[in-house]
């Protein structure tokens, strides 16, 4: 058997595979949290990165494409193991699940990475794809125009889009479901691809437990914040500067909806 | 004090099994889990039933013979100890207590709470040794061990291979077991020539009999009757991950066939 | 009659070893494959010989009761291997540690064994250690050593309290490699039931799988019996539940002489009795004399106290006042019959006044007691589980409990018995320890046995037989040897009585340890020689078994235990009537000193005495082998 053969069949290859690319997805989780906390300072900052990345599809979708591989590696994997460990016990016990020792979180990778899944799946049809109907509000986020640049304005997309409360607590349900996934999930990784020993074994649990913390913190204080009412006025500004632009004038024709 | 005890019984593997409840007769809460299974023994075989089987030996927590999900928990509800060490103490009177084998394809059961472990040995013969003929070691101290690594060495040799790992593990992983072997000759320097072979050699045995793989949930660590740290695991994945980069093969025929 | 022939080779004692191997027939490599070997058993003894037998290329079978090779009682050993490697430089050497043995053994073991024995234990470390068995280390890097009773040099090798285990799992990782090289074939759950003889020669076996009940015939060239001590005749003793004497008892049936069987050995330092539902009794290791003070309360009205609130003038520390050369660290046999009689005083300690004090606290107020939890945590652990007690704070409860059975069947120099083509190994045989055996000194018996003795020893043989004339399975022998299994199987399940084997067990033990225990007198014996027929007469009429013999039956595998040791202890008495002295572990009171030491009787009893069965109906013979010693003068055997 070659190595490569080795990396998909035998268990161990398997987990290695789960693990980085679990790694690279940690990573992008991470950067993706940085991107998004530009909506913290005044709303250009974060128009000018989204535009950036519009503007350079090779970037963005060669980026895209490497997560949307990983991914799914990181659920066949996934569903691969699971098939292998159902297999490994064919009578279940009588008695109530054996928890010793372990966390819910340990023991519940599969169910909250599949709901993660979902949660992201939602999230780019909200987002990227901007499918009007699941965001809640009779704005359409592709017509929301920066007044300066007329590029898209991502921070007024995120109040639009944060400000309908249903949306936020989605939102935070399927965060709080990926912080859950990552505080084993990171400690996990560095067990499977053996990154780990007797001396920062600890440093590594409380490592996991704090990213999915900081995570959790970083990724809701955005809804958080325009639920408080961060961005309102801009939005306005932006609504009222983009009805403007598309008032019906005989070279523009009102939108069918 | 007394218990009522709900057993799984089954004549053999062909047979399915199903619990049976049993009130004991009087007990002391000294006796050892044991010593009240062979009280109840006594008792179904003077009325005239048959007594429950189950494994057992040594009795002191060393030779791994003993098995038993004691309330869904291998080797009862201490850390650290085997069912022979288990005592009625760690009960209260009139406490129902479920009683199961080790659950995992790769333990069939063979009679009522006996499963069948020669998984296990299946992956010790894969490569679980260091190829020493006997009469030509070096003489004993030409080669210097680290204190250290000899301790670490003997936390993992520590291992009794009661498959009480497999038993607790949600997906009835092995990765324990294998670990431990695999990090005990790997961390000495006798084992150092033959160390990647072995790793791929016995994970692949591992895999072949069926056992799960490793989501770290550490329930293995936690009802391990020696303790054997999760860290043994990753070292390891390491070693198999070094194993790979250097395209080490496991000996050619040295696979053993698992019985269907 | 049997002919006891030691086969003891000639020259000087230093040379011995080396000669006889040198004069010793061979087996070339080419022709090796074509003999066959069946060992039965897979402690150290056994799992050693069949790796290093398959490893020099004989076709091996291995076979043993439990689920896999690495369960054998041997992996209950706590303490630690000993060895003459001299890494202490306190002037350690083979000579010492042959004289220390045969000391230790009460001048009641063969020279020239012992000294070779002694010889090997070299080896068996070096062999070990490239193993892989993890041995402590200091910080240098190399070997550490612990003393051990008897011994006045640290000799000791060992791994933390697994001493045992990782030996095993040593020899076990051995056999591993062979079984997966094809050379040895192994069968568990598969338990040795008769010897087969044929014109005199053993020849094979007859085994019942435990799980099936199937019973089959397996022919060879020679067989080895590695299958440990009869200790649990006793029922309460410190052996795991299944080791049992079937294998040995039934090749004495079959013609094989048994050597001292009255040679019990009982360890002093044991978690005392607490109940009548016990199962066994845990040793806790010897080692822990190294540092713990044995003691009880001077005043018969103190025992009831607080130990610690015991003032240190009103202990009686007896050991270090008989013995003060040794100590605490007095032979066992001497440690044991010493604790028996301040109990007998009335001065024994615990709920039952049958206990003396082990007591840490001066070793810890010296080493700390992160020190004492490095070297014995496991054991206290093992302690404070059983116990409930922490022994880092109060002293432990100990009791001696039969611990190792020193007779076994009698073997020559090759470790060959006197049925040609039998070989018994390990503690299955008499050899190498006389009346008494010294701490971490069965470890090295076992394994010089399997991996250096037998493997050089069984070509002398070999060379002597025709691989290609082995009788088949279907020789007459092997059919009446099956036979003769199933009738027995047949006849303990149609017994359909009213007792269950465990209370015959029980009951037995009771009477071996009251008359045949740690001290043993003319009219007790011969009253158990009365007891043990009448309890043997009743477990045949009146035995309760349950379920059949075609399926996994555990009590009908212990039914055949006992029924064996029902005889077996029968045996043990009449040798121990016989021995008209006091040796090692074999006590009669009719033969003490005024202050309650042993006498010898070298004049009369210097001999191995080797039991000769004549069948069901008539005593046993008695055969004698002179212990002759050329080098070593006998000498009254003093730890004082």
């Amino acid at each position: 058997m070659s190595a490569w053969i080795r990396l998909l069949r035998s268990s161990l290859g398997l987990k290695y595979l789960m693990a980085g690319s679990g790694l690279v997805l940690v990573g992008f989780v991470c950067g993706h949290l940085v991107g998004n906390l530009q909506f913290f300072l005044p709303p250009p900052v974060i128009n000018r990165y989204a535009h950036f990345l519009q503007s350079n599809p090779e970037l963005l979708w060669g980026v895209r494409l490497i997560l949307l591989v990983l991914v799914g590696v990181h659920i066949g994997t996934a569903l691969r193991l699971w098939a292998l460990n159902r297999a490994a016990r064919p009578q279940p016990y009588a008695s109530p699940a054996t928890a010793y020792g372990s966390t819910l979180a340990s023991r519940t990778m599969l169910l909250s990475g599949l709901m993660v899944a979902a949660f992201v799946l939602y999230h780019l049809l909200h987002y990227t794809v901007k499918v009007e109907s699941l965001n809640g509000t009779p704005l359409a986020f592709h017509q929301l125009r920066e007044p300066a640049t007329g590029h898209a304005d991502v921070f007024a997309m995120m109040v639009a889009g944060f400000r309908v409360w249903p949306v936020s607590l989605f939102y935070a349900v399927g965060i709080a479901l990926l912080c859950l996934h990552l505080s084993h999930g990171v400690a996990a990784m560095f067990q499977s691809l053996g990154l780990r020993n007797p001396v920062y074994a600890p440093l590594i649990q409380r490592l996991a437990r704090l990213l999915a913390v900081v995570l959790l913190v970083g990724y809701l204080s955005i809804p958080a914040a325009v639920l408080l009412g961060r961005g309102q006025n801009y939005l306005r500004r932006v609504v009222e500067h983009t009805a403007a632009a598309l008032a019906p004038t005989p070279a523009n024709p009102p939108a069918a909806h | 004090m007394k218990v009522k005890l709900k057993v799984w019984r089954q004549k053999n593997a062909a047979t399915p099994g199903r619990f049976e409840t049993y009130d004991t007769p009087e007990l002391n809460p000294n006796m050892s889990f044991l010593e009240m299974l062979d009280v109840v023994n006594e008792d179904l075989t003077t009325r005239g039933l048959e007594p429950i089987a189950f494994d057992h030996d040594c009795r002191e927590g060393i030779c791994g013979t003993c098995s038993l999900v004691i309330n869904g928990k291998p080797h009862g509800p201490h850390r650290g100890v085997a069912t022979c060490q288990t005592y009625l103490r760690s009960f209260r009177d009139g406490d129902t207590i479920l009683v199961e084998p080790f659950r995992a394809r790769p333990f069939p059961v063979i009679k009522d709470l006996i499963v069948n472990r020669k998984a296990l040995d299946r992956i010790m013969q894969a490569g679980g040794f260091i190829s020493v003929r006997t009469g030509s070691a070096p003489e004993a101290n030409s080669l210097p061990v680290p204190k250290e690594a000899a301790d670490l060495a003997m936390d993992a040799a520590a291992c009794i291979g009661c498959g009480a790992c497999v038993a607790a593990c949600k997906n009835a992983s092995a990765m324990l077991f294998v670990a431990a072997k695999v990090s005990h000759l790997g961390l000495l320097p006798q084992g150092q020539p033959e160390r990647y072979r072995r790793v791929v050699a016995m994970v692949e045995q591992m895999d072949r009999e069926g056992f799960g793989a490793c989501t770290v949930t550490g329930s293995c660590e936690a009802v391990c009757p020696k303790s054997i740290s999760l860290d043994f695991i990753a070292r390891m994945n390491r070693d198999y991950a070094v194993a790979l980069f250097k395209g080490v093969g496991a000996r050619p025929g040295r696979a053993a066939a698992v019985p269907a | 009659m049997a002919t006891l022939q030691a086969h003891i080779p000639a020259g000087p004692l230093a040379q011995k070893w080396t000669r006889h191997k040198f004069e010793s027939r061979l087996v070339s490599p080419a022709n090796r494959r074509k003999y066959e070997v069946i060992v039965v058993g897979a402690g150290l003894a056994g799992a050693s010989a069949a790796a290093t037998l398959g490893e020099l290329g004989y076709r091996v079978k291995n076979f043993v009761y439990h689920d896999t090779p690495r369960r054998a009682h041997s992996i209950a050993a706590q303490g630690g291997i000993n060895a003459a490697k001299n890494y202490q430089n306190d002037n350690d050497s083979v000579y010492r540690l042959f004289y220390d043995t045969l000391k230790g053994g009460d001048f009641r073991s063969r020279e020239a064994n012992v000294y070779r024995l002694a010889e090997v234990s070299v080896n068996i470390i070096d062999q070990c250690v490239a193993q892989g068995v993890p041995f402590a280390r200091e910080y240098g890097g190399l070997l550490d050593n612990r003393s051990f009773g008897g011994a006045q040099v640290s000799r000791t090798f060992y791994a933390r309290g697994q001493t045992g285990q990782q030996l095993l799992l040593g020899a076990y990782s051995a056999l591993c490699k062979e079984i997966a090289a094809g050379s040895v074939q192994s069968f568990t759950h598969s338990e040795m039931l008769d010897l087969v003889v044929v014109d005199g020669h053993a020849r094979g076996i007859i085994v019942r799988n435990l799980i099936t009940g199937e019973i089959t015939r397996h022919n060879a060239d020679a067989v080895v019996l590695a299958t440990g001590g009869y200790g649990n005749v006793f029922n309460l003793s410190t052996y795991a539940r299944h080791s049992n004497a079937t294998a040995i008892w039934r090749a004495y049936k079959r013609g094989a002489c048994f050597a001292n069987p009255c040679f019990t050995q009982i360890h002093p330092t044991c978690i005392p009795v607490s109940g009548d539902y016990q199962s066994k009794l845990t040793l806790m290791s010897e080692s822990l004399r190294n540092d713990g003070r044995i003691w009880v309360p001077k005043r018969r009205e103190d025992c009831r106290k607080d130990p610690n609130s015991i003032p240190e003038a009103d202990r009686d520390y007896y050991l270090e006042r008989m013995y003060p050369a040794y100590g605490n660290l007095a032979p066992r046999d001497i440690a044991s019959r010493a604790a028996k009689r301040v109990c007998d005083e009335g001065r024994g300690v615990g709920e039952s006044g049958l206990g003396v004090y082990l007591d840490f606290s001066d070793a810890i107020r010296r080493v700390g007691v992160d020190k004492i939890r490095e070297r014995y945590g496991n054991l206290f652990d093992i302690y404070k589980e059983i116990t409930g007690e922490d022994a880092y704070r109060v002293p432990m409860r100990i009791y001696p409990a039969v611990h190792y059975t020193m007779g076994g069947l009698w073997v020559d120099y090759n470790l060959m018995s006197n049925l040609p083509g039998l070989f018994v190994l390990g503690e299955a045989n008499f050899s190498d320890h006389g009346a008494n055996r010294l701490g971490a000194s069965a470890l090295m018996q076992g394994l010089a046995d399997g991996y250096f003795i037998l493997p050089a020893t069984i070509a002398t043989y070999l060379a002597t037989v025709n691989p290609t004339a082995r009788p088949s399975t279907d020789h007459p022998a092997f059919r009446e040897a099956e036979e003769h299994v199933r009738g027995l199987i047949r006849r303990l399940l149609s017994i359909r009585g009213r007792r269950t084997v465990q209370s015959f067990h029980k009951e037995l033990g009771k009477i071996l340890w009251e008359y045949c225990g740690m001290s043993r007198h003319e009219a007790g014996l011969k009253k158990a020689l009365q007891l043990i027929p009448a309890l043997r007469e009743e477990f045949w009429q009146n035995l309760n078994l349950p379920g059949t013999d075609s399926e996994l039956n555990q009590s009908l595998e212990k039914a055949g235990r006992v029924a064996d040791f029902l005889e077996l202890a029968e045996l043990m008495c009449r040798d121990a009537l016989e021995r008209r002295e006091s040796c090692g572990g074999h006590f009669r009171e009719e033969f003490q000193y005024p202050d309650g030491e042993a006498r010898r009787d070298d004049e009369h009893f210097a001999h191995v005495a080797a039991w000769e069965y004549q069948g069901p109906d008539k005593p046993p013979v008695r055969h004698v082998e002179p212990l002759v010693y050329e080098e070593v003068k006998m000498v009254a055997r003093s730890y004082k």
